[in-house]
């Protein structure tokens, strides 16, 4: 399935990521997953949201650079195995990661992994075959 | 009978007030070298330094015979006005004085100005020569957004502007929210202020989801009281569809109006009719021939408050030689986008902030906003470049943005020879300008 995701530029200064929050936060915009890339000298937070709109507008008024990305969600069977099975598909399919992180949902079910592909209508392909 | 009106916004050609700037060269150098002998005989009479400078130099005001004999004459400089802080430059008398400007620089006691009514007018003539050369008639809305009070900036363009006849508003500097709704709301079709506080402007505009082109009427900008790029100007003018012009000026000589660009961008003419202009070797102080780059040293021809006579400004420019297509005969200075003062020595290279802002303006895709960090250890110099990324240049892609990150080192290394630490900070994080800017954070050591 391909959700919606933003990533919001951080300088590496005490208090950004919090200040994301806090904003996110004040509009009631609830955070389902978050991953944090950085750099020797900047960040890009990627964060997937209960309300994505409210969200990217509430981070665009605060003045925050943000972006909205499209990824893959894929949930991965709770064995030995289950995401070398994962990889092979996408693999097979000739699709690159960019990046990738997983959350769990919170209701005792499987793990769920965050995809950006080089090609992501070509992952979702694989997944569904 | 209907006679055609002989206002020059109703289809004349050229405004009256123009007619100096094509003044046939011969008649400009006698006009020049009557005022001059008249400006020295005058401030020999009543200015006691440049009496005792000139008696040190053995020169009388008899002695200046030629143009070129005012090298003879010995030069003046800010720390004269401040040292003979407030009045000690001063030749008129307070029943001849109209009004006093102040600049205060960045150490110590100010610079007291004065201006007798001619003055003004001298002044008033040079900010509405500038305005006519950029094509702004009576039928223009002039926004002032320079402060008013002491500084130069919006008296002058304030002055200037109602000479015109144009329908001013005196904003002055600072809350720039009701600085671009009057702009929307008023039809505002110029405006004048320092380079960095129109950027703010743009920024405020942005906030406000006011989008030049579609919901204003701005088609003039009046920009200087700061250095700033040909890459300035052309990011301002892309991202907002106006034209930038360039205008020059300074309290010590007038005010903004001392020169300004015309519509073929030559450089900037001077109004040297009134501000009598030279290029010096700022190391041997000698006189350099046009063409030569150097100190710009002038000489007021026309004002009687604070004559100021080879007033050493600290502006590098050049004169140009060649005839500029618009048919002036005002000689052109190149813009000035390095004054002495601001000059870094990084890492034993000289620098210029200019040269940085060129830089980092080559690269598409970067915001204007930058700040220059100078600090030091005990055993080297750090040199870090902070940049705002855009909204629009933002990506989720690290490599992307380390690429931008590189693409900018690129371009300001190729410039300045050296290699700034480069740091991307988010859009809106650094200072604004509420007049002139600083940019330059200089935490090192003194004496290095």
């Amino acid at each position: 399935m391909t959700v919606k995701q933003i990533s919001v530029f951080v300088e590496n200064k005490p208090g950004r990521l919090a200040a994301i929050c806090r904003a996110l936060a004040a509009k009631e915009v609830s955070i389902v997953a978050m991953s944090l890339a950085d750099t020797a000298d900047f960040g890009i937070v990627r964060m997937i949201v209960d309300d994505h709109p409210k969200a990217v507008e509430t981070l665009a008024a605060a003045g925050f650079a943000v972006r909205e990305t499209e990824v893959v969600v894929a949930t991965v069977p709770d064995r030995p195995g289950g995401m070398a099975e994962l990889m092979e598909r996408f693999d097979s399919a000739g699709v690159d990661i960019e990046y990738s992180y997983a959350y769990a949902p919170g209701d005792g079910g499987k793990a769920v992994l965050v995809f950006r592909f080089s090609d992501n209508a070509k992952a979702e392909a694989a997944l569904r075959e | 009978m209907v006679y055609p009106s002989l206002s020059f916004d109703n289809g004349s050609p050229i405004h009256p007030v123009s007619a100096m700037d094509y003044l046939p060269v011969e008649s400009l150098r006698a006009l020049q070298l009557h005022r001059l002998k008249a400006t020295v005989l005058y401030a020999y009479e009543r200015v006691p330094l440049f009496r005792r400078r000139c008696e040190e130099l053995g020169v009388e005001p008899r002695h200046i015979k030629t143009l070129s004999d005012i090298r003879l004459l010995p030069f003046s400089k800010k720390i004269d006005l401040r040292d003979e802080y407030p009045l000690g430059l001063n030749g008129a008398s307070m029943l001849e004085t109209a009004r006093f400007h102040c600049s205060s620089g960045t150490t110590g006691k100010p610079i007291c100005i004065t201006n007798t009514p001619d003055d003004i007018a001298v002044w008033q003539n040079g900010a509405m020569r500038c305005l006519a050369m950029y094509g702004i008639n009576a039928s223009d809305v002039l926004q002032v957004s320079y402060g008013y009070g002491l500084f130069t900036g919006g008296l002058g363009l304030h002055y200037g502007g109602e000479g015109m006849g144009c329908a001013v508003l005196p904003t002055s500097g600072g809350n720039t929210e009701r600085q671009v709704m009057l702009m929307r709301d008023l039809g505002v079709t110029a405006i004048a202020c320092t380079p960095s506080y129109f950027l703010r402007i743009m920024d405020e505009a942005r906030k406000q989801g006011v989008d030049f082109r579609r919901d204003t009427k701005l088609r003039h900008g009046i920009f200087g009281a700061e250095p700033w790029t040909v890459e300035m100007r052309d990011n301002i003018e892309r991202e907002t569809g106006i034209v930038a012009h360039d205008i020059y000026g300074l309290t010590e000589i007038a005010g903004p109006g001392v020169a300004g660009d015309c519509e073929f961008r030559t450089g900037l003419h001077i109004w040297e009719d009134h501000f009598y202009p030279e290029i010096i070797d700022p190391e041997t102080l000698e006189p350099l021939p046009d063409g030569e780059v150097g100190e710009l040293v002038f000489t007021t021809i026309s004002r009687r408050g604070t004559p100021m006579i080879r007033y050493r400004t600290r502006d590098l420019t050049r004169l140009r030689t060649e005839k500029c297509p618009c048919g002036r005969t005002m000689r052109v200075m190149d813009r000035i986008s390095a004054r002495s003062d601001d000059m870094l020595i990084i890492h034993g290279v000289n620098v210029f902030p200019g040269q940085i802002e060129a830089g980092l303006l080559r690269v598409p895709s970067v915001a204007p906003h930058y700040q220059i960090v100078l600090s030091s250890t005990d055993t080297l110099d750090l040199f870090e470049i902070k940049v705002e990324v855009t909204q629009e240049a933002f990506t989720d892609n690290v490599g992307a943005m380390e690429n931008l990150r590189r693409k900018v080192l690129e371009a300001v290394k190729s410039i300045i020879g050296l290699t700034p630490r480069i740091t991307l900070v988010g859009p809106g994080t650094l200072p604004r300008s509420e007049g002139k800017i600083k940019r330059v954070i200089d935490n090192r050591r003194k004496g290095q």
